[in-house]
């Protein structure tokens, strides 16, 4: 169960090997988190992260998840529920594309869509229902800043967000009332494997702090988080900037 | 009337065994934090408790009263509440007794689910009062029997299932045990939680009283070691005690406070003329508006709680004896206002209650000097000393100092703050209060409640299923 701070005491993050998964899973088994199931592609990178976590403490069990393979959802994650309550659901998977290269390869922009969007469509449902049924828990959702307005540079991962960002808050809505709370965070430029070799946008961001904002958020039962905080202002502004300028901004 | 083919469980819903069931409906303790969905359940008889523990479901069910346990201990996510208010009838009155001593004694029989504020609206004009009554009336019989509470008068009384005389529990069999005192059952209970059975009534012993009203001295304390000073030289003299600490006082006025004690306030202590003279067993508690339903956050911030703790402070007399006040005043000034729990606003707050036993008033004072050095904005501390333990296995009073305080739950790092004085507390061999729990780390149970394992065990035996669970049963392992 989660604690009056919102703090879960079970975890399971969809995306085992990511970077702000395991910067939120470590912040939250350094609080009350003891048993953590990490979600990911069977590979020597889903073991290492599972050790990390148990060298805190936590009890950490790895299962067999592939974004890519929507009919094996129902069965790989509806077995991690009945084996106990998960009072937080981290769907933290998501890949950036190449877009340059993207824009080329139709296929590979696909697998961009599908991973982000398809593969969180029907892994965010099969989670929500399972939270359903045990009256309570959180789905936290990591979308983007890059959802808010498809950018030139980025569109086709910024239109997978959106799309998941669309999917995200249509489903908190859904479960209103039900006992699971949806969460929806939206991180500016995080500095991590993903972006390397990238140049920063302004008001980059980490890891750490993208984990330390979902913790706030959990504390405040938060629908929607940005960060950095700032990022609301600024995205609203762009959001509404026109087209003609928008496209002419170096972003 | 169990219906056992098929045919039959169709018809179940109309039939007069099944109690009314709400859709599935989001439930919170009175701190209104991580609130989750449950079914509710509301039984009107013993007949319809019984169906409905049947019936709950695989995630089980849990008995809830008038919802003011703090944290999660009367909810159950996907599961069932068995909402026991409509079980609700006072049965017996007995006032032909006579206790030990020769002096008048008297019990009253009554189902669960009734109140103690209907318990003295009913007692009070016959001239008896309720043996213990926590800050609020508005807890049911069957919860002040489940978290085993205690009142000022703990120093003189013990806890409130220490007057009970017998009760009857539906246990996960579906079976009804008229338990009292030394029984494992009945002991188990007492502060179980609900976990052991749904309390369906109990005999309960009262106290006689001459006039509803109180009378109570008022007197000042500078500071933490004045207080503890005092409350350890007088308290024995009063049966009510209790003070009210400024816990955002620091410094050389770190810890003070304002002691109220009092008894109930014979006939001829009523002046010959006063109004109260006509009918000195009259309970009219008064009532304000409800606070409103939606509050901003932060209303209770470190300024307005300081300049209402300093206005409080300075408004007590330095020293006043005999003032005459009425029970709802002296007992439950929060009562006048319905729904003061939602001056937190929606992110709620969380109480912290613990003892610390006699001997160990130097992890007391590191405590609050923690506390006030801190700045956690509570605007009602409470300070009190506890008498003897009661039997319950895990009733919280042992004999010690206890503070309790409530805090906003949104204050930043509140939750690592409080693991911090949970180790200190675990350290001098205290213990913090599960009926007012929210947060507590399930490892920290076991050294602060000696008999866990019995109770477990106990459990284990009558409930194999794990029928009764709650929120709190499964954050804490119970």
């Amino acid at each position: 169960m989660k604690d009056a701070f919102g703090t879960p005491q079970s975890l399971l993050v969809l995306g085992g090997t990511s970077e702000i998964g395991l910067a939120t899973a470590r912040r939250l088994v350094a609080r009350r988190t003891r048993t953590v199931w990490l979600a990911g592609r069977p590979s020597p990178a889903l073991e290492k992260a599972a050790a990390g976590l148990r060298d805190m403490g936590a009890d950490v069990k790895t299962v067999a998840f592939d974004a890519l393979d929507p009919e094996s959802h129902e069965e790989s994650l509806g077995k991690i529920f009945t084996e106990g309550d998960i009072d937080m659901v981290l769907l933290a998977f998501g890949v950036l594309g190449d877009q340059a290269r993207d824009e080329d390869e139709p296929l590979a922009a696909v697998r961009v869509a599908q991973t982000n969007y398809t593969g969180a469509v029907s892994a965010g449902l099969v989670c929500a229902r399972a939270l359903q049924s045990q009256g309570h828990g959180s789905l936290v959702v990591l979308s983007s800043v890059a959802g808010e307005r498809a950018r030139r540079s980025n569109f086709i991962y910024g239109s997978s967000k959106a799309g998941l960002d669309a999917f995200a808050q249509g489903l908190g809505d859904a479960l209103h009332g039900t006992g699971v709370h949806v969460m929806v965070v939206r991180p500016g430029f995080v500095r991590s494997k993903m972006t390397a070799g990238l140049e920063e946008a302004p008001m980059a961001t980490t890891p750490d702090a993208v984990a330390a904002a979902i913790e706030t958020g959990l504390r405040r039962r938060s629908e929607t988080v940005w960060v950095p905080g700032a990022l609301r202002l600024v995205m609203s502004a762009l959001r509404h900037a026109p087209r003609p300028v928008f496209r002419r901004l170096p972003l | 009337m169990p219906a056992d083919s098929p045919a039959d469980s169709r018809t179940r819903a109309s039939a007069p065994t099944s109690a009314p069931t709400s859709p599935a409906v989001s439930v919170s303790g009175w701190g209104r934090t991580a609130p989750t969905t449950a079914m509710l359940v509301r039984p009107r008889t013993q007949e319809e408790a019984a169906a409905a523990v049947r019936e709950c479901g695989e995630r089980g069910g849990i008995a809830r009263g008038l919802g003011r346990a703090y944290g999660d201990a009367a909810q159950n996510a996907g599961g069932a509440v068995f909402d026991m208010t409509g079980l609700d009838r006072i049965r017996v009155i007995d006032t032909t007794r006579t206790s030990d001593t020769g002096a008048p004694a008297a019990t009253v029989v009554c189902d669960a689910g009734v109140s103690l504020h209907h318990l003295m609206e009913v007692l009070l004009p016959l001239g008896w009062f309720v043996p213990v009554t926590p800050g609020t009336r508005y807890v049911t019989v069957g919860g002040a029997i489940g978290a085993d509470i205690h009142g000022k008068n703990h120093h003189v009384s013990g806890s409130f299932s220490r007057h009970v005389l017998a009760m009857d529990v539906l246990t996960a069999d579906g079976t009804v045990r008229t338990v009292g005192p030394g029984d494992a059952l009945f002991d188990a209970t007492a502060g179980g939680m609900g976990l052991t059975g749904v309390i369906l009534s109990a005999t309960v012993q009262l106290l006689p009283v001459e006039t509803s009203l109180m009378a109570v001295d008022t007197e000042r304390a500078t500071d933490l070691d004045d207080l503890m000073a005092r409350l350890t030289a007088t308290d024995h003299r009063y049966r009510y005690s209790v003070a009210w600490i400024d816990l955002l006082a620091r410094g050389a006025a770190m810890g003070r406070s304002v002691l109220t004690r009092g008894d109930h306030a014979p006939l001829d202590a009523l002046p010959e003329r006063a109004r109260a003279r006509r009918a000195p067993l009259a309970f009219r508690p008064g009532q304000l508006p409800a606070a409103p339903s939606f509050l901003p956050e932060g209303l209770l911030g470190k300024a307005s709680v300081g300049l209402f703790n300093e206005l409080w402070y300075r408004k007590a007399p330095r020293s006043r004896t005999g003032e005459l006040q009425k029970i709802s005043t002296f007992f439950h000034p929060l009562d006048g206002v319905p729904h003061w729990n939602r001056v937190y606003g929606r992110s709620g707050f969380v109480q912290y209650q613990f003892v610390v036993g006699y001997g160990k008033e130097e992890a007391l004072r590191h405590i609050v000097r923690r506390i006030s050095e801190r700045g956690c904005p509570s605007f009602l501390a409470v300070l009190k000393r506890f008498g003897e333990s009661d039997p319950g296995w895990l009733s919280f009073p042992m004999p010690g100092w206890t503070l309790a305080l409530d805090i906003p739950a949104n204050l930043p790092g509140l939750g690592a703050f409080l693991d911090e004085l949970d180790e200190e507390v675990a350290a001098a061999d205290g213990r913090v209060y599960l009926a007012k729990d929210s947060r507590l780390r399930p490892e920290m149970l076991a050294a602060m409640y000696p008999r866990l394992d019995d109770f477990r065990a106990l459990r284990a035996e009558l409930d194999p299923r794990g029928v009764f669970r709650s929120d709190l049963s499964r954050r804490l392992t119970l």
